[in-house]
């Protein structure tokens, strides 16, 4: 039951806001709820896969055989947590922010909360593809009402990719769905469908392909880079730190357990893809002027090795990545969140026109580094306790694997103290006048930074949280 | 005592924090309190461990760091005597630099002096967790975080770009060598299930039970190696060791002396057993050790900036230890590390007094005369400079002349070819000394060079008391009977590898003969470089031939930019422009645009013709039926 407040309180709130008025009213209810979620999330991580409370059932669509089933239950308990989390840290660090109607912005931001929710809960295929949609729709309204010069083409593109993913998913649904020996859309069902090795290989990569394009994995990863850089960069928190992960949390929950032998089969050839676009994507972020891009390439990297991570076949690379989808998230948060306040006071986000800042906010300087620390795993925060168990599965699935990954560690080094050097060090470009952080963007990088410690130094609760009965259908077969 | 142990990391840990918390809100005195007092606490601690230490490895586990499936690693710290010889120079060398930076960094501003001794203090702490790790992987978060304290130190005067070039090119050469250490990591925990040290379950345990030469052993020793060339700068990765002069002259004192550089010696004496096994892995060292020994001092010859002499200088010493590891004197190679950390010390901070003392000048040409207007600086200094040319008495004579032996028995042509390095070192730091010291004062005489206050004499002081005595706890056997406490000290460490390894002995006549010789020699090279120097004028003239070669550094950094950050740049640029946006994005854009065009043509279809209609339902069933028949198969 108490499951579905996770769902109800963002949903109610936004669909609530549509009927208000006002900047200030706006944001001040979506924080509370947004902390009225974070509130029962955090209180509903004590409490065992079996409970009642974190459980829910009721018919919902029963001549199809779908139910409207949640469940609350290991990766799901991380991702769930990160949605939680970063909803408030969001409206936060934006706090200062003024949108043109709103009320709206705050409502769909709310409804993509919802969403988000039940697509990390949803033990219903039917009920997964609708909150996948739910999810997906307000933010091509926000990035598209909102967003930048370009949003109309760029939100136009992000639509077509995850329109063609949303479809492929849909179909392969369907079909599992045929094959399924009770004729449901319940997970338990879809685990033991009927599915001969040639239906395995093509079902096998319409999802894949549908969740490919949602984390996003090269070559399907274009929409991206254009998306952050225009959508409204409270959106593109989410968007980067939570959404990418329904693709991650989609082959946990649902492409690993319907397809063992296919994922299996696949591995080797996913895993090369995933890797060379980290490294691809590494290049190019070197490559890149505008902060914004930079960051949308290096999170392409970083999903890059979580996907590969999950194929590896083994323990390791699979607790890794689970604990890694958290740590993604509130690091790229506190990235986005410095562009934030240095855009909204200069306008600018190319690194060129940028510089020597350090001296006019030493505090966001500060905050910055260590969040871009994170960013390249430096042990003792929490990226690297993800990074060293996803490589070490990686090293065991093949050496040289490991060691074309790994070179995709140096090259973030390498882009991500260039971004330092380029906005903050350097002698004061006296065009520029930025004031440091105030106390709200403060407060959500200090919330950020506790966790980037937390994690990086006692990881223990998190991966007990990761721990639990997905994980273990998923690692079962794996050995070591 | 153990059980207060991980006081000694914790201090500076806190020191670290309330500097940078409290940045700027503190007073100078204040904050140098805590930064020194806090390491100062730590060498106390270190002491008292020291003074206990009975040959035995104690662990400590403090809490499980990373336990995920089969993996556990505990976050435990290790006590033996390997590790607090190892305190004993962190904590001591670096309060001395502490107490010095109070007074050499007093020109920065509040908030920027307690961010310097933050980092400082951060800095001794992530020295001290590798040393105290407990496994590699602990061993590893000092390992990359000594990487960041120097990228943030090399990079502390911010405003400067060349600076913040040198801090990234630090920090990036370090992460490559790191990559191998963490490979090494998973290959460990493949091979062994653990990365613990110590135990009989312990890696080291595990491995001294492997044949010689394993494979496995050969691979794990060659990428701890990589990452060993990294840290202490070694052939290929060493070109950011001397470009990290750029932070200040303490923290150069610092990093060379007591902490970082350091870190691959001790990962390898740590690992002894291993590199014991595979042999191929130790003949690779050796060379590398020995050829990086070379080129640097060779490159030390025509540098006119004292801090990129001191700076090479380092990287040849490293060189010496490298090469001392590669021939099994593991002792031999420690030894060296400690009389290194006193006289290089030294030498760091003489030279920042000397820079002190003529604002901030710091190319030697325009020195000289200096020893009249700074006594102290000129003794303590040539005291340094005596200790690394290997003048008998010296501390720097005793490890030298061990690891020198040491080569002879492994293969006389290392000898001779470590003896040419260790005359190159006699030269370039005698001319060092005869272009500050000696002659007349050549720098602007508007500026008196004045001798430095009391913060900075007083460490001076002490470390060349360290830099006379320091060698006489490893008195070679040759002159006295058990002499060499430093080796029964560390010999449980290095015991199993004793056992294995075949030693060579030399005789005792042939010892004293090379021990001669070669002293003859480095007297003979420090009076040739007095000669040349002690009345040096300056001359504008370019160098040519392999002077010029030399000038500049062998042109390495020219070769690194063309093989491979010019390659790296230009694959970016290709994947940047002609990949992503007019191969990948371009077509993506084109499906968009065809979706728009077909819909346009579709739209023509739906022509209101009923047989169309029935007709292309046919043909949609007949493809379903197909699609359908075609999955069964």
């Amino acid at each position: 039951m108490l499951v579905l407040l996770f769902i109800l309180i963002p949903l109610l709130a936004g669909l609530g806001l549509f009927f208000t008025n006002g900047s200030g009213m706006a944001k001040t209810i979506s924080l509370l709820a947004s902390l009225i979620v974070l509130a029962v999330v955090w209180y509903a991580m004590y409490l065992p896969a079996t409970d009642e409370l974190v459980q829910y059932s009721r018919v919902w669509l029963g001549s199809l055989g779908s139910n409207f089933d949640l469940k609350l239950d290991g990766v799901g308990k991380i991702t769930t947590l990160l949605t939680a989390v970063s909803f408030p840290l969001v409206f936060l660090a934006t706090w200062r922010n003024d949108y043109k109607d709103a009320n709206q912005y705050y409502a769909l931001m709310l409804l993509t909360q919802a969403g988000l929710m039940g697509v990390f809960l949803a033990t219903d295929a039917m009920l997964f593809y609708f909150f996948w949609e739910l999810a997906l729709i307000p933010t091509y309204f926000l990035c598209s009402k909102w967003g930048g010069e370009k949003r109309i083409q760029v939100s136009f593109k992000f639509f077509i990719y995850t329109f063609l993913g949303s479809l492929l998913m849909l179909i392969g649904i369907i079909y599992v769905y045929l094959k399924t020996p009770d004729q449901s859309f319940a997970w338990n069902s879809f685990i033991k469908a009927n599915l001969t090795l040639t239906e395995q290989a093509w079902f096998f990569w319409f999802f894949f392909i549908a969740f490919a394009v949602k984390m996003p994995i090269f070559p399907l990863h274009t929409w991206q880079p254009d998306l952050y850089q225009q959508a409204p960069t409270g959106t593109t928190m989410i968007l980067s730190g939570v959404m990418v992960k329904m693709g991650l949390f989609a082959v946990i929950r649902w492409l690993l357990p319907i397809f063992p032998d296919m994922s299996a089969q696949m591995a080797t050839p996913i895993i090369i893809v995933c890797l060379v676009g980290m490294v691809y994507a590494s290049l190019i972020a070197m490559k890149q002027d505008d902060i914004k891009r930079l960051i949308a390439y290096s999170s392409i990297a970083h999903i890059g090795l979580m996907c590969a991570a999950l194929f590896v076949n083994n323990a390791s690379g699979y607790d890794g990545a689970v604990i890694q989808l958290f740590n993604h998230g509130v690091n790229i948060i506190g990235l986005w969140i410095v562009v934030e306040v240095i855009e909204r006071q200069t306008g600018i986000s190319k690194m060129s026109e940028l510089g020597g800042l350090a001296q006019q906010a030493p505090v966001m300087a500060v905050l910055l580094l260590i969040t871009a620390l994170a960013n390249i795993a430096l042990p003792l925060t929490n990226a690297f306790v993800g990074e060293f168990l996803m490589f070490n599965g990686l090293f065991n699935y093949n050496p040289w694997l490991a060691l074309l990954a790994g070179t995709g560690i140096i090259f973030a080094a390498v882009y991500t103290l260039g971004m330092i050097q380029k906005v903050f060090f350097g002698a004061k470009n006296e065009l520029i006048k930025v004031t440091d952080v105030k106390f709200v963007e403060m407060a959500a990088l200090a919330i950020i930074i506790v966790f980037i410690v937390w994690v990086g130094l006692y990881p223990a609760p998190f991966f007990k949280l990761g721990a639990g009965e997905l994980a273990e259908i998923v690692t079962a077969k794996l050995p070591g | 005592m153990t059980q207060y142990a991980w006081l000694i990391p914790a201090l500076p840990l806190a020191g670290f924090l309330i500097n940078g918390l409290l940045c700027g809100r503190l007073s100078k005195m204040m904050s140098g309190i805590i930064g020194s007092g806090t390491v100062l606490a730590a060498f106390v601690l270190s002491c008292m461990v020291f003074s206990q230490m009975n040959g035995q490895t104690q662990v400590v586990t403090l809490f499980d760091f990373i336990k995920a499936g089969n993996i556990h690693i505990p976050f435990s710290i290790q006590f033996d005597p390997l590790s607090s010889l190892f305190l004993l120079i962190i904590t001591g060398v670096g309060f001395l630099i502490h107490v010095y930076s109070t007074s050499y960094m007093n020109e920065e501003s509040d908030f920027h002096f307690a961010r310097y001794f933050s980092y400082l203090n951060l800095f001794i702490f992530s020295m001290l967790l590798l040393v105290m790790g407990g496994n590699y992987v602990i061993m590893f978060i000092g390992w990359e975080g000594v990487g960041l304290c120097s990228y943030l130190l090399i990079g502390y005067w911010f405003k400067n770009p060349e600076y913040n070039k040198a801090a990234n090119k630090a920090f990036i050469m370090n992460r490559i060598g790191d990559l191998g250490v963490l490979l090494a990591v998973f290959w460990m925990l493949q091979k062994f299930g653990t990365v613990t040290f110590a135990g009989d379950a312990g890696v080291l345990a595990q491995a001294a039970k492997l044949a010689v030469n394993d494979p496995a052993l050969i691979g794990i020793t060659l990428l701890l190696f990589i990452g060993a060339t990294g840290k202490s700068a070694q052939i290929p990765l060493f070109t950011w060791l001397p470009d990290a002069m750029a932070g200040p002259t303490p923290v150069s004192a610092l990093i060379h002396a007591a902490t970082m550089v350091t870190a691959g010696i001790y990962m390898i004496a740590r690992s002894n057993i291993m590199y014991t096994l595979a042999e191929t892995t130790s003949g690779v060292i050796a060379v590398i050790g020995l050829a990086t020994a070379i080129v640097a001092a060779s490159i030390a010859l025509k540098q006119n900036d004292i801090k990129k002499v001191l700076a090479y200088s380092t990287v040849s010493q490293l060189g010496f230890m490298f090469l001392a590891l590669g021939v099994g004197s593991y002792v031999g190679a420690v030894f060296h590390v400690m009389t290194h950390a006193f006289f290089k010390a030294l030498l760091f901070l003489g030279a920042g007094s000397v820079i002190h003392g003529t604002h901030h000048e710091q190319d030697m040409r325009a020195y000289g005369g200096l020893r009249k207007m700074m006594p102290v600086t000129h003794i303590t200094m040539l005291v340094g400079c005596l200790a690394i040319a290997g003048i008998p008495g010296f501390s720097g004579f005793f490890s030298k002349d061990e690891i020198l032996m040491g080569a002879y028995a492994y293969n006389p042509i290392f000898y001779y070819l470590g003896l040419g390095a260790a005359l190159m070192t006699a030269f370039y730091m005698f001319r060092l000394y005869a272009m500050t010291f000696m002659g007349s004062y050549r720098g602007d005489s508007h500026h008196h060079p004045q001798e430095s206050p009391t913060a900075i004499m007083v460490p001076l002081i002490v470390l060349a008391i360290l830099t006379l005595v320091g060698g006489f706890i490893g008195i070679p056997e040759l002159f006295v009977q058990n002499g060499h406490k430093l080796a029964a000290f560390l010999a449980p460490v290095f015991a199993e590898s004793n056992a294995i390894a075949h030693p060579h002995t030399i005789s005792h006549s042939t010892e004293w003969m090379l021990m001669g010789v070669s002293t003859i020699l480095i007297i003979g090279m420090i009076f040739f470089a007095i000669k040349k120097f002690g009345g040096y004028s300056r001359n504008n003239a370019e160098e040519t031939g392999l002077g010029k070669v030399l000038v500049n550094k062998w042109y390495v950094d020219e070769l690194y930019d063309t093989i491979i950050v010019k390659p790296v740049m230009w694959i970016g640029n290709v994947f940047a422009s002609t990949i992503e946006k007019s191969g990948i994005d371009k077509g993506v854009n084109g499906v968009g645009k065809s979706v728009q065009y077909l819909s346009r043509q579709f739209r023509l279809i739906q022509s209101g013709n009923i047989g169309n209609y029935i007709m292309m339902m046919v043909v949609a069933i007949v493809g379903f039926i197909w699609i359908v028949y075609y999955l069964k198969v």
